[in-house]
Formats: structure tokens, sequence, C-alpha cells
């Protein structure tokens, strides 16, 4: 257990260093709403770590919940630490200086818990650099009493295991209670002296922290898993995943950060409801975040407001893997936009769904600004393929939004797609030019302007754990190139429909490594290691990802990343996440992938009788939806003191 | 537009690293929390009205940058500086707020007085100014978002000297340059003259050195750089307008 001594800031040391990179104001803390406690005044002392640049770590959701509850406690405090860029990264180990955090720079070694927030698992090489920069040792099994714990957690963290030799546990869920839970674990066990190994038991016997080093994997002759076991007893056979069942309980972030530097997303967020039901097959989020749970429109309307005043952003996302479908989310729309019309603060809400509903929405959010642009996401471009994923969007339900988007003045409307999905063919993709002419010409009858945009963005496809397809066989990358080359070529193959219209996508080969990471058992930990040590981090940046790297750590490491990804796994197979609960039933995740082949669609629970997918009855929760019929609560009060002056005056 | 408040503000510590973007998307944050009664701009998209003054450099220290703010309501400007300054991070501190007076603010700017302390000699730098005081031109290469130019770091410089404040707090020696330095276009900025003092004076482009603005405004008759603010002081302001917020003020006179 670390000891209770003080700990030195590096920034002294790290000043000097801040004028020869880009960007430094990343490095110096300080944000608005940003917290540092006095390190002596607290028991328990988390490092919790964004594994990415700081743009795009900093407005994480999931890292800001925790840091205001852990930092809420009397006992505990947390401090936050991002990636780094190369060039710091450089002269930090020029100069000897360690990872560090950004509030008060104090070294993350220093640290009794070190949590990374892994949303995915391209993530993972950064976790090596940071804990190489912080002088913690690699391997779980090197680290002693001296080393802060490390523990993952976020969406990636539901499959471990190609990272478990790097860290000592991992949490499933949602954190918001979990991490108060460990912290009194903690607390207890440097109370009482335990040892390192005392203290990860004690995690372990609660049921809800996967330590991978007291599970041991057999593996059969042919390479697949034979059985994952605990190693001593105290330890469950499996894992359950957190959930927290009333988010008003719990209204984080409630003063949310607020950057000096320009981040990825420049608003304030308010997550309206977790989970989802709509059982789109390839979406891991949807899956492992049952069942839906509502915040209440008066709980909306406290954070937006407590938020709003304590950070004075301008924008305001509504959050949620699929907004739209909140029970109250017109009235929602509509009060708020009523409460905020005349003080420039403006609405969005993404990740919506297709049909004319949502227009009206985004008519309510966009009443004082510009009608730029609304997305759609069909996922699939043909109607079949659409069944097989379970997103059900009809071609003439598109066409019909889009024509209404058109007319209301919508100037441009994006369509995201995925390419290689399971049962995919060539003609499936080049379906995707016939909607995107299709909705150029009805954006033209719609308008009497030739003048219409329309961009489709295409991400590849990648198999994930607990879903219904994570038994399919991933797409090759030259499989997915061709049919977005034939795609391009269909687009194009009208020049005066497809000058209209803008095709992005990326190539197939990050999204082979992902699967390889998503996927992948202990064995693959060997290839990250050695991608790193050849220089691989920011693996989710085009500018650093190497392919190359990669298929040369595979080969070296003796991992043929085609089992891992293009194979199609059997109904027996043991997968490598098998042990670790998301609630959802295998059996169920089976039959669904049965129905997928099938061609057959699958409803939401939320408006259909339960069809056992296993969430709640293993977990004990239930879907939290309303219709309420409740308002917004009224405005609070503001503060007045120190504010007024009259007749030059001053009365506080 | 029925008012405009002037505002001195400072730049400190860690915070010395915002760029003079991240600082005006801050500041525009700061307006909202505060409540600040801004005008607005017309047009499609309206922004607040401010007009910034010569921003110092990224990573330089600064106790005087200036900016100008609209407002669509007078309130009174000590009240303004009390809640902008709390409303943004420790480390940017709004310092003084005034009713503007007649005139630019930006067209007083003739000079700026900055500090510069370096981790060396004191004899050691103040040789290497004096060679850079001794030519007439020192050009410098900059890089900008075209490319390269050159810039001449010598003759904007109008006065400067270097003293020994005795050693820092780890022992080492250091020096402290006092420079007032003629604002053109470009400015010049403390690392040009760094880069002088190398390439003329022989000075070791290794030496840590840190840089604050200590002030800006119209130069003195004695060479010094004056207040920019002491003519919008010395007009006085009229009637006092209220507090930012117009339910507070009701509160308060309801109180009175």
């Amino acid at each position: 257990m670390r000891t209770s001594g003080d700990v030195e800031s590096l920034f002294p040391r790290l000043e000097p260093l801040l004028s020869r990179v880009s960007k430094p104001i990343q490095y110096v803390g300080g944000e608005l709403n940003s917290r540092s406690k006095d390190w002596q005044s607290v028991a328990v002392r988390w490092a919790l770590m964004y594994p990415d640049a700081y743009e795009v770590g900093l407005p994480n959701q999931g890292v800001q919940i925790l840091y205001e509850v852990i930092n809420e406690r009397a006992d505990a405090l947390a401090e936050r630490t991002y990636s780094v860029w190369p060039d710091l990264e450089a002269l930090l180990r020029e100069h000897g200086i360690g990872q560090f955090t950004v509030d008060s720079h104090r070294p993350v070694a220093a640290f009794d818990l070190l949590g990374v927030s892994f949303s995915t698992e391209l993530g993972f090489t950064n976790l090596l650099v940071a804990l190489d920069l912080a002088g913690i040792p690699l391997h779980s099994v090197d680290r002693d009493e001296s080393h802060p714990i490390v523990i993952a957690g976020g969406h990636a963290a539901f499959n471990p295991e190609p990272i478990a030799a790097f860290i000592d546990a991992a949490v499933l869920g949602d954190g918001e209670q979990a991490v108060g839970a460990i912290t009194d674990v903690v607390r207890d066990a440097k109370d009482d002296g335990a040892s390192r190994v005392e203290l990860l038991e004690r995690l372990a016997s609660t049921g809800g922290v996967y330590v991978p080093g007291f599970y041991d994997v057999d593996y059969r002759p042919d390479g697949r898993i034979a059985a994952v076991r605990p190693n001593r007893p105290g330890v469950p056979e499996r894992v359950v995943k957190h959930t927290i069942m009333d988010l008003d309980e719990w209204p984080y972030p409630r003063t949310p950060l607020v950057p000096l530097a320009e981040s990825v997303h420049e608003r304030m967020s308010v997550e309206i409801f977790r989970g989802c039901t709509r059982g789109c097959r390839f979406c891991q989020a949807g899956m492992i975040t049952r069942p839906v749970r509502e915040r209440s429109i008066e709980g909306i309307g406290r954070m937006v407001e407590q938020g709003l005043r304590a950070t004075g952003f301008e924008e305001v996302g509504l959050l949620s893997l699929s907004s739209a479908d909140h029970s109250e989310i017109g009235e929602i729309a509509k009060q708020l936009a009523d409460r905020y019309e005349d003080d420039k603060v403006s609405l969005s809400l993404p990740s919506t769904r297709v049909d004319a509903f949502n227009i009206d929405l985004a008519n309510e959010f966009s009443r004082n600004g510009r009608r730029s642009g609304l997305t759609f996401a069909p996922e699939g471009g043909s109607e079949r393929l659409r069944r097989v994923i379970n997103k059900m969007v009809s071609k003439d339900d598109l066409i019909r939004t889009v024509t209404a988007a058109y007319s209301q003045g919508w100037r441009q409307v994006k369509l995201y797609f995925m390419c290689g999905l399971p049962t995919e063919t060539d003609e499936d993709v080049l379906e995707i030019a016939e909607m995107a002419h299709d909705v150029i010409r009805a954006g033209r009858a719609a308008t009497g302007s030739r003048d219409i945009r329309c961009t489709v963005s295409i991400g590849g496809f990648v198999p994930k754990p607990h879903t219904p397809f994570q038994w399919a066989a991933q797409a090759d990358p030259e499989t997915v190139d061709s049919r977005l080359r034939k795609l391009r070529e269909a687009i194009n193959a009208d020049r005066s429909l497809g000058r209209n219209v803008g095709m992005r996508y990326h190539d197939g080969e990050p999204s082979l490594v992902e699967g390889l990471l998503s996927r992948g058992d202990r064995r693959v930990a060997a290839v990250i290691e050695r991608v790193w040590r050849d220089g691989g981090r920011f693996d989710g940046w085009s500018e650093h990802f190497s392919f190359a790297r990669w298929m040369t750590a595979c080969a070296n490491a003796g991992v043929d990343i085609g089992w891992y990804t293009t194979r199609e796994r059997s109904a027996d197979e043991v997968l490598p996440w098998d042990h670790l609960d998301s609630g959802l039933d295998k059996q169920w995740l089976w039959d669904d992938w049965q129905d997928a082949l099938a061609e057959f669609e699958q409803d939401d629970c939320r408006w259909t009788p339960c069809f056992d997918c296993g969430v709640c009855a293993t977990m004990g929760t239930d879907i939290q939806v309303g219709p309420t019929g409740r308002r917004l609560l009224p405005l609070l009060a503001r503060p007045t003191s120190g504010v007024t002056v009259v007749d030059g005056a001053t009365s506080s | 537009m029925v008012q405009r408040i002037r505002l001195r503000y400072a730049k400190r510590g860690r915070l010395r690293f915002t760029s003079h973007r991240d600082f005006a998307r801050a500041f525009e944050r700061a307006l909202r929390r505060a409540e600040i009664p801004m005008a607005y701009s017309a047009g499609f998209s309206p922004h607040p009205k401010i007009s910034y003054v010569g921003a110092s450099p990224t990573g330089v220290a600064s106790e005087a940058e200036y900016l100008e703010i609209g407002l669509a309501r007078r309130v009174d400007p000590q009240a303004v500086r009390r809640e902008l300054d709390a409303a943004l991070p420790p480390g940017l501190d709004i310092t003084e707020a005034v009713e503007a007076g007649p005139g630019s603010l930006a067209e007083r700017m003739h000079a700026a007085r900055w500090r510069i302390e370096f981790d060396a000699p004191a004899p050691e730098v103040a040789a290497a100014l004096a060679a850079l005081l001794a030519t007439s031109q020192a050009l410098v290469e900059r890089r900008t978002k075209d490319g390269r130019k050159l810039v001449d770091a010598r003759a904007a410089i109008l006065a400067a000297t270097v003293v020994d404040p005795g050693n820092g707090p780890e022992g080492h020696q250091r020096a402290i340059m006092d420079a007032v330095v003629r604002l053109t276009t470009p400015a010049i900025r403390p690392d040009d003259v760094l880069a002088a003092l190398a390439a003329v004076g022989g000075l070791a482009r290794t030496v840590p050195a840190r840089a604050v603005r200590l002030a800006q405004g119209p130069l003195d008759g004695s060479g010094g750089v004056s207040d920019p603010l002491a003519l919008d002081r010395a007009m006085g302001v009229g009637p006092v307008g209220t507090g930012v917020r117009e339910d507070a003020t009701q509160l308060d006179e309801a109180n009175s």
C-alpha cells in the first residue's frame, strides 16, 4: 500500500518544457470546475485516465462523472491524467519526468489506484505508454505494494482479456456506485495493512471486480479456449456488471469541466437516458448497457440549468444511445427550447432515428439557429441487410423523412452506414448509391433547387463481444475496400446526382486491428506489447496508426490475426469473455444471431412484451421509462450576493 | 449598444500557456456565466461585441492585456469586473474596468514593457544585450502559418536594462531584463528578442527564460509606458448603471 508521505508537484520541472511542445495549455490543468484536494487529507487517491489526447479525453462523460463522485467524498481524491503527445513524451523521457496528473501535477505512480476508461480498444497501446512513463511495471505480476492498482473500465473493459496482463482489475458497467465500493475496500485494506494480493482478493470477493490474475485460461489443441477458471477460493466463477437504477439520484457531472484548450465537444452534455433496447445487433453499447433507464424531465431540466450556470457553455447536447426514444422527448425539446430561446443557448440531439417526428424535434432545437445539417443512420444499404442487423428503416421512411427535412429548410442530410456487415454482398452496399441518388432527387423535388447536399459516411463493421454478432466473421480489409471503391463508382456513375453526394470513409485496415483487440484473448497481449515497443501509440489517429507495425508484431508473436477476426465462431466455442456477465443470456444472443442470418427482426421490449434477453432477470433490474406527464421544474433563484450596484452604492 | 467598458486582465502562472483563441473562448463563456448584458452584432449568427487589443503570445505571462465589451444595458464597471473575474478560472484575472471614453483603445497602444527573467549570470545577459543594442538591425526568423519570415528585433527596442536580482530559490544565477518595445506590425515578441540575443549577443539559446508583459500603452515623455485607461478614467463616468442582473437589482432594491 501507498504510504502517506506528501508528494511533490512535478510542475516546476515540467514548466520549462512546455514552451517547446504543441498546445501546452492541455497539460496545465486549472480548468473551471477542476479540483485539487489536499493530498494528506484523504485516505484513498485515484488517478483517472482517459487514454487518448486531452482534447478527446477531457469531454469524456465517464471520467468527469467519476472525478466528481470521488472528489465529493471526504476520504478520497481524484485527479485526471491523459495521454501526452509524442513531442512531450520525448521531453519527459529526456528529463526523467513521469506521467503526471493535470490537476496537481502529481506523479501517477504515487496514487493508490489508476483507473483507466476505455471507450475503444485502440487506446490499449496508450495504456502501456502511460504505465511505462509512470514507472509502473508493465505487467501486473511485477507490481508490488508500492505501485497503484491499475483498474480498467468503460465499454472496452467488457472484454479486458487482451490487456489482462497489464491491468490488475477491471470493472464492468456503471461506475458511479462501483468506485465508491472500491474506495471503501481500498481504504479499509490500507487501515488493516493488507498486502496487495489481499486487497485484490477482497475486491474480487465482492463479485463486481474482475481480477484477471485470479483466473487461469486453458486452451484446446486447436487453439480455442477450453475453460476459464478461478485459481483460488473466494473468487466467483463469473463477474457481473454494475447497474445504477435511478439516474435522478446520480445527476453527474453537476459542474462539468470547462477546458481552456479546444476540445472535440465544445458543449455541455446531459445524459437523458442510459441503455437501449432497439436491439441493433451490431451495437455493443446497446447490448451491454441494458435495461433502459430514463432520467426524468425534471432531472434533465435541473442538470441543464445548473450545468449552464456552472460552465457558460452555449450548447447543450442531450445524450443517449438513441435520444429521440426518450418517452417525453417531445415535451423536453419544446420546454427547453422555450426556456432558452432568448439566451442564445443552442440544444442538440445526437443519435437520432429516421422518422418525421425527428424533424419536428430538430426544428424545435433550431428555432433561433441555422438549419444546416441533419444526420440519419440507416446503417445498412439494403432493406434485407437492415433486417439482418435489426435496424428497421424502410427506404420509403427515409425518403419521406429527408423530403420533410429539405422542405423545412434543412440544407444538408448526412447518412451513416457500415460496410462489412454479416451476410453483406456487393449489391447490398451498392444500394447505398441508389439511396443517395434518391435523396438528392427528393430534395430537389421538395425545394425546387438543384443545390442539395447529401453526405454518405461509412465505417467498417467490427464484431464486438456481448452482441449477437460476437460469433460472426469480420470482413477482411480487401473486401471492404473493394466494396467501397465500387460504391464510389456507382455514386459517380450519374454525374448530375453524384456531384451533390459526398462520400466519407476510412480504409479497412484499422478495423481489422480493432477486431483483433475487441475479440482477442490473453495471447493478444504479446502483440500489443510488441507494437508499443515498436513505437505504436495513438492508434485511433490515422497519422499515428501503422497497419504494418501491427502485422509485424502479430507475425513475431505467432498470432494469426485472421483466426481472431475473419473466423466465424461456432455455438459451442468458449469465448474469451464468457466469464464476464453483461446479463445477456448466451443462448438468447445465439438465437438472435440465428434470427439475423434468417433475416428475422426483433422488437423493442419497451413497447412489446419481454423477449428474455436475460439482463433484467439476472441483474435484478427493470426498464424505467415514462411518460410521467410532468414538466420542467421552475428555474432556481439565482444567488444575489456581491452582485448588485445601484447608483454607485455597493450592497451585497 | 448603450455602454462600452474597457477591461484590463492578467494571464498568470500556469494559465500563461493559454493562447489568445483559448482566452477568447473562456472569456465568452465567462460573459454568459456572469450574465453580463452583452450587446450582440446583427446578422444571421449574432456575436457578442468584444474587441481585443494586441494579445500577448502563448506562453508569455501578462499583467497588461486589454479588451473592450459593448453592453445592451448600463451597468457598473466594478460589478462587471468582479463578476467576470469570479467566472474565469484563477490565473485569468480581470484587474480593472472603466467605462470607455472617447477614441480607440487600440490607437493608444504604442509600446509595451516586458520583464524577462533568465536563468543565467547577469553579466552574461548584459553583455549580450549591449551587443544587440550596439547594432542597428537584428533580423530574426519567425515561423508563421505561411512559412518563415524575417522580422527586425532590434529596431523595436526603445530601451532595455539588465539587473542581477540575486540567486534563485535553487541557488541558480539569474538576470532580469526590463525592456520597452515599440508595438510595431508585426509586433516584436519576447521570443524574437531572445533569438536576437542569441544571434547577435551570443547568449545560449538553451537558457531558460520567462517573460511577462508588465504594461502596454502610450509612451510617456521619459520613455516609459503609461496607463492606456488614464484618459477614460479622467473623463469620469456619467450615472453609474445597475448590477449585472436585473432580477438581482430588484431584490436588492426591495431589501434596502
